[in-house]
């Protein structure tokens, strides 16, 4: 029940970003361009993306756990460390330069398997630099939010 | 005033599903949909959420793609720059949202309607920087 919950959300997180022309990274790039022909619509989908999550995190609160799992299992919201300010920093630049996060590049495989295969394969070198240089014998915390 | 090109109709209709998409996840594997963090436990190249629910997530993601293909036409994506240009904003995405614990989704969708104190410093990092990007890029005629 929990695997096929993981499908149905990645099938609709897909659909929702080609329908909102977040496949598009002309489009993506175009809200990055504040100076330039500045394109609103990524706002209009990070609106709708977090009035309905803002809806979610209202009923977490109200449950004891999750439908499909034992427990809620989520990251820390403190602290911010130099490392998050680094890295989101880092993320801004390299999603600046491609017009592409990392849904967005999953998901455009259905539409330009190419582009998308180059991408998402730099970007997984890039996970493994992340991984390689985590010292291995700290403790393997779940991914921060 | 909205620029022609703008689409916020169908902006706001992905948003909604992929907020529900979020919430989904959330509600129902009490996990937060954060597709690099997702991405990079699917490959065995991070920690968290139980392997085959990371797998189908990400599988998951084309397949919606293209349902939406089949069900409304042809969507546009426009790849105006070099594959060279692609790979080296790849690995640093890459690099970026394991080191910073999350991207547009995990820190954006997810943790700023938290109000995650680490996900809105993130989100509002990575969208200056971005900015900033794009803004330099115009200037040095680093367009695609």
């Amino acid at each position: 029940m929990r695997t096929i919950i993981g499908l149905i959300s990645g099938v609709l997180f897909g659909a929702g970003l080609a329908v909102s022309g977040m496949l598009d990274p002309v489009r993506v790039r175009g809200f990055l361009d504040l100076f330039g022909q500045w394109d609103p619509t990524l706002a209009f989908v990070m609106g709708g993306a977090m009035l309905a999550m803002a809806i979610a995190w209202l009923i977490q609160r109200r449950m004891a756990a999750p439908v499909a799992a034992p427990a809620f299992d989520l990251p820390d919201t403190d602290p911010i460390t130099p490392r998050l300010l680094a890295g989101a920093a880092l993320f801004g630049v390299g999603w600046a330069l491609g017009g592409l996060c990392p849904g967005p590049a999953l998901a455009a495989f259905a539409i330009n398997p190419l582009a998308a295969a180059v991408f998402t394969i730099a970007m997984m070198a890039g996970f493994a630099i992340v991984w390689a240089f985590d010292r291995p014998d700290s403790p393997r915390r779940p991914a921060r939010v | 005033m909205m620029p022609d090109y703008a689409m916020p109709l169908q902006g706001l209709i992905g948003g909604l599903m992929i907020g529900t998409a979020a919430a989904i996840m959330l509600l129902g594997a009490g996990r937060i949909a954060g597709v690099s963090g997702l991405a990079a436990r699917a490959i065995g190249l991070g920690g968290g959420a139980p392997r085959a629910l990371a797998i189908l997530f990400v599988l998951g993601l084309p397949i919606g793609a293209a349902l939406v293909t089949l069900v409304a036409g042809p969507v546009v994506s426009r790849f105006p720059m070099s594959l060279a240009t692609l790979a080296v904003a790849g690995l640093v995405v890459g690099v970026g949202t394991r080191l910073g614990s999350g991207c547009t989704s995990g820190h954006g969708v997810c943790g700023v309607s938290r109000l995650s104190r680490r996900s809105i410093v993130a989100t509002l990092t990575f969208m200056l920087t971005g900015f900033v990007t794009v803004a330099v890029l115009n200037m040095v005629g680093g367009g695609w």
